[in-house]
């Protein structure tokens, strides 16, 4: 018999399935449960308005760019702060925590106030036809910072493990650097950035306090799916609510294993390529 | 001899009552985000009242946040005693609950709210694009901000102020009014959650020429910048806003405060809880008071919304609710 670290493999295994589901499972099977007494006809009817559509368009939309764009960038960053010594390294890398530990609403607010047409970045874009804040351009910014630790946090740690001579090894045998990184080391990276990117996917989705100080909030154009819930909380109709949000929960479970799939795949081709 | 011991006794027993009655109460007063001031202020008054009358102590807790999602707490179990709402709509929604009693806004003088505002527009300096009237909001160029109507239920009494406003005018019906509340919300670049986000838009962030505003909001944010940057000006005709209050029936009976909750709505009304109301830019019900305050609130032709709505539950049907008015117009661009 394996020998095992905790003791009473039952106990544990009992108490951390039991704790799951007083913590994540039930609450969402309540939000389910709610949803319910608005029927599959009224969901249909839901979310087929041309209003609701464009939130989802929104919300979508900008979370797929916010966490492309944070998959590149992360990278970059990550690489810069794992492989490179420079003064002021360990607190540039501590100010990558910043978006997770600041409240949202702050985060929203210093950035309707930086991109505002009389904010300090502001009244550089604003002559020059660049409008931020309170476009869908200002929702993208916005979900780009809430997104973004997730990416480097994620890849920081196997970016540390990777083995030097494999890249040496490749330029050794005549590889330019470009072909050193795309067929060398984003193979191995692949999967990880796929789960940064899943991640700050997921968290853009639904993000609502830092999103609605900038967005503008105007129906059919900067509007945003977790608004309409809330929208719909305050006109007392919660079972519209509660379907709004099983829709954008079923969403990001789908998006997820999309996601889980696509780190199988491009984990076997990088066991291949190697 | 007799007498004289009747009234000893009596006394004496006043006293024991007294001192058995004495005790701690606490109230919870659930309420919507602008009333910070105003309610710090009416509960030192008050808890300081009952203390000299009853001898009790008695501690106010507040809540704040935006009027429906305060009223939805309520209903979700927040065991509130007193509700101070912006609207009658969510007091509304909690008595469909069940919470307090149907007639609530029969029990207390005046629909049950203690002071009124109306809605203003507040301009940057010297009002450079010249807005005097609601029709000056839709010329060309004039950017308004004004907060969601669907999330905001200050945000609900600038439309109906709106909608009146163009029900009044020559040859005014539902098409005119609709037609020029539809303009007016092409004019509006941001749509804010809530009123004092969209307050902060236009004053804090220099967004648009004109912002829809509760006069006391409007004189608070005047007041905090200076009375240079913006100026505040009274269209020809606005809404009556009547915040409401209402004991909360079911929570009161339960935690048997139901005595002191009365008495703290009922202060709202005296002489001190007008004057306070007044001072935090409310407008008094109280005509003695109001004289007072003379300057600060100049005469305004208002409407209420008995006289064009009938009440809130058929203004919110017409208006807010799913797929209702606001929804068919659709804004900006």
């Amino acid at each position: 018999m394996r020998h095992r670290v905790l003791p009473g493999f039952g106990i544990s295994l009992g108490y951390a399935l039991a704790y799951l589901g007083l913590i994540v499972l039930l609450p969402l099977a309540a939000l389910v449960w709610k949803a319910s007494g608005i029927g599959v006809e009224g969901l249909i009817r839901l979310l087929s308005t041309p209003r609701t559509l464009a939130a989802l368009r929104l919300s979508i939309g900008g979370a797929l760019l916010a966490a492309l764009f944070n998959a590149v960038i992360g990278l970059l960053v990550g690489w810069v702060l794992v492989r490179y010594r420079f003064p002021g390294r360990r607190l540039f890398d501590a100010l990558v925590d910043l978006p997770f530990a600041l409240p949202t609403a702050v985060a929203g607010i210093a950035l309707s106030t930086l991109y505002a047409p009389n904010g300090w970045l502001g009244k550089w874009l604003d002559p020059l036809g660049i409008k931020v804040a309170y476009t869908p351009l200002g929702v993208f910014v916005a979900m780009v910072f809430v997104g973004f630790p997730f990416v480097v946090r994620t890849l920081q740690p196997v970016l540390a493990s990777l083995e030097r001579d494999v890249e040496e090894a490749a330029e050794s045998l005549g590889a330019q650097r470009w072909q050193t990184f795309f067929r060398v080391i984003l193979p191995m990276l692949a999967p990880t950035l796929l789960t940064g990117f899943a991640l700050a996917l997921a968290r853009a989705m639904g993000e609502y306090g830092s999103v609605i100080f900038i967005a503008g909030n105007l129906p059919m154009h900067s509007e945003i799916v977790p608004l309409l819930i809330v929208q719909k909380l305050e006109q007392f109709d919660y079972a519209g609510a509660a379907a709004l949000g099983a829709a954008m929960l079923l969403l990001s479970f789908a998006l997820l294993v999309i996601v889980a799939l696509l780190q199988r795949w491009s984990g076997r081709w990088a066991e291949r390529s190697r | 001899m007799k007498k004289f011991l009747t009234v000893l006794l009596l006394t004496a027993g006043m006293l024991v009552t007294a001192a058995a009655a004495a005790k701690d109460v606490t109230l919870l007063n659930v309420s919507y985000d602008p009333t910070r001031e105003l309610y710090r202020q009416i509960n030192s008054a008050f808890v300081a009242q009952w203390k000299a009358q009853h001898g009790d102590n008695v501690t106010i807790q507040m809540s704040h946040g935006g009027s429906g999602k305060q009223a939805r707490s309520v209903v979700d179990g927040l065991p509130a005693d007193i509700v101070t709402l912006a609207l009658a709509y969510d007091i509304d929604a909690i008595a469909d609950h069940g919470l307090i009693a149907k007639d609530w806004q029969q029990r207390l003088p005046n629909n049950a709210s203690p002071y009124t505002s109306t809605i203003v527009f507040l301009v940057r300096k010297g009002n450079p694009k010249g807005i005097k009237d609601w029709a000056d909001l839709v010329r060309p160029g004039v950017q308004v901000i004004t907060p969601n109507p669907k999330s905001s239920g200050g945000a609900r009494w600038n439309f109906l102020a709106a909608w009146g406003y163009a029900l009044r005018q020559p040859g005014g019906s539902d098409a005119t009014a609709r037609a020029f509340v539809h303009d007016l919300y092409k004019h509006v670049p941001v749509l804010d959650t809530g009123a004092r986000g969209a307050t902060n838009t236009f004053v804090q962030r220099g967004i648009g020429d004109v912002l829809i505003a509760w006069e006391d909001e409007a004189l608070l944010a005047r007041k905090q910048v200076g009375g240079d940057a913006v100026q505040i000006v009274v269209p020809s005709i606005t809404i009556l806003a009547e915040p409401p209050v209402a004991v909360v029936d079911k929570n009161v009976d339960k935690r048997e405060s139901r005595a002191v909750a009365q008495a703290y709505a009922q202060f709202l009304y005296s002489p001190q809880g007008q004057d306070i109301a007044a001072r935090n830019f409310y407008r008094p019900r109280s005509a003695d008071v109001a004289k007072q305050y003379a300057s600060q609130f100049p005469p305004t032709n208002t409407f209420t919304i008995q006289e064009v709505f009938g009440d809130w539950r058929q203004a919110q049907k017409k208006f807010f609710d799913e797929g209702a008015i606001f929804d068919q117009i659709g804004t900006g661009n």
